[in-house]
């Protein structure tokens, strides 16, 4: 359904952050981005809804290139791509509500919008939503009295009342307490499954990634040298993607997290 | 902080010679360019004026006391006059700061190069140039009247509030702008749903901010010839009548206590 | 997920969202919008403007715009350099005076290093100084000294220490007390106490509002000159009063360009200082 071909991406600097990166996505798969700091795995998801423009390649979504389009277009295959932020980017001083609506913004007018007008199938899907993550009775509040882990599900219901076919997920949990990062990702990955939708996930927790996604893509300066299962990641390929380092504490950790799962 | 070897072993000091030399050098330069200014202003001052300055002065104060409360009745008009040039021209500033500061905050503008350096020009040019010699100017091309006074406190105040208000929109955090973009908005659904709420706080207290001090403004506007109270004052100081001149600076005095109150209050409501 | 929610979630399902209102009481919000709406209109109908004099004063207005394109610095040459020198003076003297002055008023307007009566008299300095104008104060003190750049000069000095000693002591209050309580701890003197506890903590924030002070002074004394005190003023006056638009041009951008000086130097410093 996605497919990136010989996607690169060059700063005004010089710095290549993305090397000619091929990589098809197909429906409904949950894939997970990792690697280190300045890897390009931020570059890279941003250069799919452009909110970085590519410098060359191609970005297919079905059989449109998003590269190729032009404002308007490109605002309107923007709907069908929800995105997850890393520091939740809620709209601090909006209402939860008003947050959830914005997802809508591509599909009603301008003035709708201003006067905060939007159509009651959009009001009943956003309550759904927000019900869906358990914070129905947050609606009137604002945003900045939420806590991280609830704003994170705002930003959540933000991205999937645009009715996406992909989520593009940026390091949803680098700013939660490990707890909630377990809850985030599988509330992701559940709701995913439910609406069959495609994520990119990135995320720098190797071990989280393992316990939640079917395919690991392992990222290193701009050059995808790792896309496999899950299982596969040993510590080599670990090596290979973030340098020397002692893995095994890493591996035994999951191994141990494994068990709490199970025992919980 | 240098350390010199001495006979009597290291004495610690906080500058070097050479500095402590320079130092001492910039204050006596920045001594004698005092004294020459005084200098300057004592040459043109008639001293013998000076000297009799208390007499004068206590001679001013009985003849303004008491002052003439039932001239008040003839300043209710001019008060009311004065509120509306200043929150007109504060409004009509507002109104006109916005795009000015959109246009000048490099994150929103649409052309660092063109139209940046304009939008700037706009807010330094008015900023610069006080109230009064806007009403001056206003009352040689349009007349005397309110009508002058509204346009200069409007004019005087885009270039304060736009600057405030663009050093707020440079602030802003872009991701919150990132992710309603990536929705799919259109550019003025990301101004409307990601900018203006995070910079709104700021609108509100600029504009009541710059309205406190309209106010001020507006009570010596008259002076020149632009309306409101000031007119009075002017009129009373060219008669000598100074009970009334005493009525209408405690008037004023109140108006300035008032307005300070007004936006201090608003102000901590909005924040 | 409890049923309760869910019941919630049925109850809300199909009813209509609006944004809270930011004023809660219905009334008290439609009070205040018709109020406001009410005065706005009785003042827009109270403001009696002659637009046929407007209409006449738009050459005016487009000759005096023309003349910023061909301004005049020559004809009236001397009087500009005169009164932009005697501004200059002013500014300098009445500066370095408010500051001076200001300082010690700031240490007693902290509520936290002065007692209460000085806090008390001091704070009544800086509300009378804040609450009259430069425009008033000038206008009484060229009443009792006669015209000149005396009365401007003191008129800068007085508005200076009420800006100045506000911010300052405001600035003074909120620093840190540890340091300055560490210093007190070393045993030292009240002055020594100032000079080594508190000083270096406002020092800077002295320097950037000294240098933003300046810069308003610059701009208070250009129209000083108007009621007799002293400075450009005057001949700016003049010079509308004569319709010598380019000469007023001249002067206008002379002050734009100095206060922009000042504000780049000021920046620098802020820059350097802090």
């Amino acid at each position: 359904m996605l497919r990136l071909d010989a996607l690169t991406k060059t700063y005004k600097t010089g710095d290549q952050a993305l090397k000619a990166v091929t990589l098809a996505v197909p429906s409904g798969q949950v894939l997970a981005l990792i690697g280190p700091s300045g890897a390009g795995k931020s570059t890279l998801i941003r250069c799919i809804n452009r909110l970085v423009e590519p410098s060359s390649g191609a970005v297919m979504l079905g059989d449109v290139d998003l590269t190729k389009l032009g404002a308007g277009a490109l605002r309107r295959e923007r709907r069908r791509m929800g995105m997850i932020f890393q520091e939740y980017a809620l709209v601090e001083r909006l209402t939860v509500m008003e947050n959830v609506l914005s997802g809508r913004l591509g599909y009603v007018g301008f003035w709708r919008s201003l006067t905060r007008r939007f159509p009651q199938s959009d009001v009943d899907e956003a309550f759904r939503l927000l019900d869906r993550v358990g914070l129905l009775h947050m609606a009137d509040k604002r945003a900045d009295e939420l806590s991280g882990g609830q704003r994170q599900r705002v930003g959540i219901c933000r991205a999937l009342i645009q009715n996406p076919a992909l989520l593009l997920v940026d390091e949803p949990t680098a700013s939660l307490d490990p707890k909630t990062s377990r809850q985030i990702m599988r509330l992701i990955c559940e709701l995913c499954a439910e609406r069959g939708l495609a994520a990119i996930i990135n995320i720098h927790d190797v071990a989280l990634a393992q316990m939640f996604v079917a395919r690991v893509i392992g990222l290193r300066l701009g050059e995808v040298v790792f896309d496999g299962p899950p299982d596969g990641l040993t510590p080599d390929r670990l090596t290979e993607i973030y340098g020397e380092e002692d893995w095994e504490a890493t591996i035994d950790a999951l191994d141990e997290e494994d068990e709490i799962e199970a025992a919980e | 902080m240098p350390v010199l070897e001495s006979d009597a072993g290291p004495v610690w000091r906080k500058r070097t010679k050479g500095q402590a030399l320079a130092r001492w050098f910039g204050w006596l330069l920045g001594v004698a360019i005092f004294l020459w200014c005084w200098q300057r202003i004592s040459d043109k001052t008639t001293w013998f004026f000076v000297w009799d300055a208390p007499d004068i002065a206590a001679d001013v104060l009985s003849r303004a006391t008491p002052p003439r409360w039932e001239y008040i009745d003839r300043l209710w008009w001019p008060i009311w006059d004065t509120i509306n040039i200043a929150t007109l021209g504060t409004i009509a500033a507002l109104i006109m700061a916005v795009p000015v500061a959109f246009l000048a905050a490099r994150n929103t503008t649409p052309s660092a190069i063109f139209i940046r350096p304009i939008a700037l020009l706009i807010i330094v040019a008015t900023r610069s140039i006080n109230s009064l010699i806007w009403a001056l100017l206003l009352i040689a091309i349009i007349g005397p009247g309110v009508f002058a006074g509204i346009v200069a406190i409007a004019i005087r105040s885009i270039g304060f509030c736009a600057k405030l208000l663009y050093e707020a929109i440079e602030e802003i955090d872009a991701t919150q702008v990132e992710a309603i973009t990536a929705t799919g908005a259109s550019r003025w659904q990301v101004m409307a749903y990601g900018i203006v709420p995070q910079i709104a706080p700021a609108f509100a207290g600029i504009a009541v901010f710059r309205w406190d001090i309209n106010i001020r403004e507006s009570t010596v506007l008259g002076l020149v010839g632009a309306g409101g109270i000031g007119l009075q004052l002017q009129g009373s100081l060219n008669t000598l009548a100074w009970p009334q001149v005493s009525l209408i600076l405690l008037v004023i005095l109140l108006a300035v206590v008032i307005s300070e109150w007004v936006s201090a209050k608003v102000r901590g409501a909005i924040i | 997920m409890s049923v309760a929610t869910h019941r919630e979630l049925d109850d809300m399902l199909g009813t209509k969202w609006r944004k809270p209102a930011m004023v809660k009481r219905t009334w008290l919000r439609w009070a205040l919008v018709i109020g406001f709406v009410a005065y706005l209109i009785a003042a827009v109908l109270s403001v009696e403007v002659n637009w046929l004099r407007v209409w006449e004063g738009l050459d005016r207005g487009a000759a005096f715009v023309a003349a910023f394109a061909s301004p005049d610095f020559v004809s009236r040459g001397s009087d500009i350099w005169a009164g932009m020198l005697e501004s200059i003076v002013m500014t300098v003297a009445s500066s370095v005076v408010g500051i001076l002055i200001s300082i010690p008023i700031a240490l007693g307007a902290a509520r936290n290093i002065a007692p209460l009566p000085v806090y008390m008299v001091c704070r009544g300095i800086i509300a009378v100084s804040r609450a009259l104008q430069e425009i008033i104060v000038a206008i009484l003190l060229v009443a009792i000294f006669g015209f000149g750049p005396l009365a401007g000069f003191l008129t800068l000095s007085f508005a200076t220490i009420g800006f100045l000693s506000k911010l300052l002591a405001e600035d003074i209050e909120s620093m840190d007390r540890s340091q300055a309580e560490a210093v007190r701890a070393t045993g030292s003197k009240w002055a020594q106490w100032i000079d080594y506890g508190v000083t270096p903590q406002v020092l800077p924030r002295l320097v950037g509002l000294s240098i933003y002070r300046v810069d308003i002074n610059f701009r208070e004394s250009a129209i000083l000159g108007l009621v007799g005190a002293g400075g450009i003023g005057a001949t700016l006056n003049t010079a509308f009063d004569r319709y010598e638009y380019d000469t007023a041009a001249a002067i206008l951008l002379i002050i734009i360009a100095i206060v922009m000086a000042l504000e780049y130097i000021s920046g620098v410093v802020r820059a350097r200082v802090q």
